[in-house]
């Protein structure tokens, strides 16, 4: 990781007004966005969309020949290029035929992705940002710090200083009338302006219609008072008929302001009569930059789906502490990693990428239904693959792919810990480790793995048999917890049993982009787990659980290594997280809980693997509860709690702040204890509230439930 | 069609908007020269009102209304238009669930008068009210029409702060004219 990426990262999480800022829009755009949704069936919208996109991304060729056909007959110029080099040559030779001093915009993120203003500004040209928030930014002379609110991190007295210092003295920080300043200021601009350039929404093929969409009114002037309009569209904003508009005009505004509908709408097909009664001119600049090579890359294609609405942003935990400036670049958070990959270039996304905790909150407000995290994994793996492993990280996965030495060196890093130890934690360790352990304790390495301490549990004879998947932390650090599992299911009358050929899950490795490590993994846990004839191979880790059940299939299919697929479909068939078992148990009637029994307030957290990818937000709860335990929903109890596997090694300054807040939450709810399915979260959770010397507890949900059945 | 006024009102007012109903074109413009006049109409700058040409004013004389009222202009260009405080058009469908309303604006004189004064009144005949965004745009033909405008709400912004803050570059208020009382004329032809 770059040192200057690294400064970028301390300086934002050190900066209360934007995280103060993007934190309170965050907690906000949640309740907001879910109410402007009120009524409507959102996923069965944004499949619409998704399939709408999908479908023009497939046709991108024909549709924007069609389009321009219809465009151009009603009398529009356009010009489609696949170079940025010839957009802005384009416009800077209509300015020049028409002796253009100075041009209007309104926002248009296709305009800052090839620095138009820049180059207009160097020949000589006038520009002026007309959006309020691009406005600001552009006299202050920094970047957007989000793609909607380009100015969120600015307090009122910074915008105030920013016009006294390049507008006119005498403003004082006073919203309302900073915005009359502007109106006032930016109105002579437009009524001045010899050209306006805007983007565009939509580009609606079978119409040849523009859709532009702004709040401000800012697109109505933009289209209307300079004689010369240019219009710079993607060519993923092509969309095949004008029935298209209708599900991306619903989503747009609810997920981008949680708007029911943006305050304007312009719907341009071509040119009308300006105020002195001459035609405008119209220029529709179709730009590629790439977009046709992303359309027809089989994994990215999907990412032409996206709608601009920075929903996934909004909902982002790494984003409402870093904010937008940490990507140094246009186009930013989740989505902005991956069009940064291809519209400037992969590598511009090596370290940003990295900024993807893999939380998944992003999925599920997508309007285009694009799977970002996954996106940005294959980004790790090609990153991967261009310029090799780390020399650490190659050291480190060539051990964990030898089970027998992992294994072994874990034992032996049991004795080697015995001087850090403190109890179960260890709470300090040194040198360059020692940032590891800064925030929260780490747990010490077990006296005895699982492997062997489930050995001496006697279990009673039973007709089924479930094979355990303990995963590293269970095994190596909380045994405690695999063998509460057991207990469970032997009352159910299963035996489980430990395949001794399982070895890591490979997550680490697949989400670090080594895949073929993770694959090796994969078939070395496919061989230990498909040899017993057992009904279900179970695991109390939710990603251990996703990485049998999922990523195998998908490591093996990046790979194109088929031959492993069939074998891995087995395995996922079979495989089930803990808690959706046990429920399935207990409403089978083959396990019972104690009756009446009270006790008392726990608070549950929901691990993002199980409730994203497993969907299993209600056994767990429903196990709770009817064990006897009252459930107090702490706030954002499914937002990440910063662990993210090796993510909370690799960024602990992201991953401190994540936690913080999910301690501040925890606390809030008032339970003693709080429960989850994760013992990665466990591992976070509770070396955080040991750190902060907490009573609360931390503890899995199979430890709580074990003593609760008859 | 009382409910589906009843949800346009509702939604209209949530985003700052204004909203009237009379039950004939006369008493709809009683009330607009009663509110011109309120609001100071005058012929000093910036206090002048401007009336873009639409259906709603046949058979009313234009020449009377400005005699009555100083300072109302029927006469639509870009200096008279941000020069003044009011500017008045009629508009061609409003989309209840959402409180939008819908305009052919190739005219440049209908967008001037709603995107240059403080104040926009926007006239709606209340039979070209529909219930969705879908019924709306199965109505508009934009390849007929090279400008057509959605609006809902006055102009806002929230990018300082994220204070709402109404009246950007657009109108800081609008007011929505419903007028009932006249038969459909020519169905599905945008005016």
């Amino acid at each position: 990781m770059e040192t200057k990426f690294r400064e970028s990262i301390d300086k934002a999480v050190h900066n209360p007004n934007l995280t103060g800022a993007l934190g309170r829009f965050s907690e906000a755009y949640r309740i907001s966005r879910q109410k402007a949704y009120e009524g409507y069936d959102f996923e069965a919208l944004r499949t619409q969309i998704a399939e709408r996109k999908s479908y023009a991304a497939s046709h991108l060729d024909e549709l924007a020949d069609l389009f321009t056909r219809n465009v151009e007959a009603r009398g529009t110029k356009v010009f489609r290029t696949n170079d940025p080099a010839r957009v802005r040559e384009y416009i800077l030779n209509v300015a020049r035929e028409n002796s253009v001093k100075s041009v209007v915009k309104s926002k248009s993120m296709a305009s800052e992705e090839i620095h138009l203003n820049k180059h207009l500004e160097a020949a000589g040209i006038e520009v002026g940002e007309t959006d309020l928030g691009e406005w600001i930014i552009q006299l202050a002379g920094q970047t957007p710090s989000h793609m909607v609110m380009p100015a969120i991190h600015m307090t009122k007295e910074e915008v105030a200083t920013v016009f006294n210092e390049q507008v006119e003295e005498g403003q004082k920080p006073d919203i309302p009338k900073l915005v009359k300043f502007a109106r006032g200021k930016l109105r002579t601009k437009f009524i001045n302006a010899d050209m306006g350039i805007t983007g565009a929404n939509i580009a609606v093929a079978e119409t040849g219609t523009l859709v532009i969409v702004t709040n401000e009114g800012n697109a109505r002037l933009v289209t209307t008072l300079p004689k010369i309009h240019v219009a710079i569209v993607g060519l993923e904003k092509l969309m095949e008929k004008f029935d298209d508009v209708v599900p991306v005009l619903t989503a747009l505004p609810k997920s981008a302001t949680a708007q029911l509908m943006t305050s304007y709408v312009s719907m341009i097909s071509g040119p009308v009569p300006n105020t002195d009664g001459t035609p405008k001119q119209l220029h529709v600049i179709l730009m590629d930059n790439r977009r046709t090579e992303m359309s027809q890359d089989p994994k990215f294609k999907q990412a032409m789906q996206c709608i601009r609405c920075a929903s996934c942003l909004n909902v982002c935990p790494v984003f409402r502490l870093v904010g937008g400036h940490v990507f140094g670049k246009i186009y930013t958070g989740g989505i902005g990693t991956i069009l940064t990959a291809w519209f400037d270039a992969l590598k511009a996304s090596d370290d940003i990428q990295s900024l993807c905790i893999q939380c998944g909150n992003c999925t599920e407000v997508c309007p285009g239904k694009i799977d970002i995290p996954g996106l940005i994994l294959e980004l790790r793996r090609r990153l991967a693959v261009e310029k090799g492993q780390p020399l650490a990280q190659k050291a480190i996965f060539s051990v964990v792919n030898n089970r027998k030495l992992f294994h072994s060196m874990l034992r032996a890093a049991y004795v080697m810990q015995k001087p850090l130890q403190k109890g179960n934690f260890i709470r300090h360790l040194p040198f360059f480790f020692s940032e590891m352990t800064e925030f929260r304790s780490l747990p010490a390495i077990a006296e005895a793995p699982l492997r062997d301490t489930i050995k001496k549990i006697e279990q009673p004879a039973c007709k089924e048999k479930i094979a355990l998947y303990a995963g590293c932390l269970i095994d190596f650090a909380y045994p405690e917890m695999g063998e509460s599992l057991v207990k469970i299911l032997n009352k159910a009358g299963i035996e489980v049993v430990f395949p001794e050929g399982q070895t890591c899950c490979g997550a680490p490795a697949r989400y670090s982009g080594a895949y073929e490590v993770a694959a090796q993994n994969a078939n070395d846990n496919i061989n230990a787990l498909l040899a017993d004839g057992v009904t279900y191979v179970v695991s109390a880790c939710p990603t251990c659980t996703v990485a049998l059940k999922h990523d195998f299939i998908s490591t093996f299919e990046s790979l194109g290594q088929t031959d492993s697929l069939p074998r891995a479909r087995q395995l996922a068939e079979k495989v089930i997280d803990f808690s959706t078992l046990v429920k399935k148990l207990v409403d089978e009637g083959r396990l019972k809980f104690k009756e009446g029994q009270h006790l008392g307030k726990i608070t549950y957290h929901d691990s993002c693997h199980l409730k994203r990818t497993l969907h299993a937000t209600q056994p767990p709860r429903q196990l709770l509860t009817q064990a006897g335990y009252e459930i107090a929903d702490m706030y954002e109890a499914d937002m990440c709690c910063g662990m993210g596997g090796t993510y909370s090694l690799k960024l602990p300054e992201i991953s401190a702040p994540i936690l913080e807040r999910k301690l501040v939450n925890i606390r809030n709810s008032g339970a003693p204890v709080v429960v989850m399915d994760c013992p990665g979260c466990v591992m976070q959770i509770r070396g955080g509230l040991d750190k902060q010397r907490s009573t609360i507890r931390a503890e899995h949900t199979a430890q709580r439930l074990a003593d609760e059945l008859e | 069609m009382d409910a589906v006024f009843e949800t346009f009102k509702l939604r209209a007012e949530a985003v700052s908007a204004e909203v009237h109903r009379f039950p004939h074109k006369s008493a709809a413009l009683d009330f607009i020269l009663y509110y011109l006049h309120d609001v100071g109409i005058s012929h000093t700058p910036q206090a002048g009102a401007v009336w873009a040409p639409c259906p709603f004013l046949d058979g009313f004389d234009q020449k009377q209304l400005s005699s009555q009222l100083p300072g109302l202009s029927f006469d639509v260009n870009r200096e008279v238009s941000a020069e003044a405080k009011v500017g008045i058009s009629q508009l061609d469908w409003a989309i209840a669930n959402t409180g939008t309303l819908v305009q052919d604006a190739a005219r440049v004189d209908q967008r001037l008068v709603s995107t240059l004064p403080l104040i926009h009144i926007a006239l709606i005949r209340s039979d070209r009210l529909v219930p969705d965004l879908p019924s709306a745009l199965s109505k508009i033909r934009p390849e007929q029409t090279n400008y057509i405008s959605f609006i809902t709400g006055p102009s806002r912004t929230a990018d300082i702060e994220r204070v709402l803050t109404i009246g950007v570059h657009g109108p800081e208020k609008l007011i929505i004219v419903f007028f009932d009382g006249v038969v459909c004329d020519e169905p599905g032809r945008v005016n």
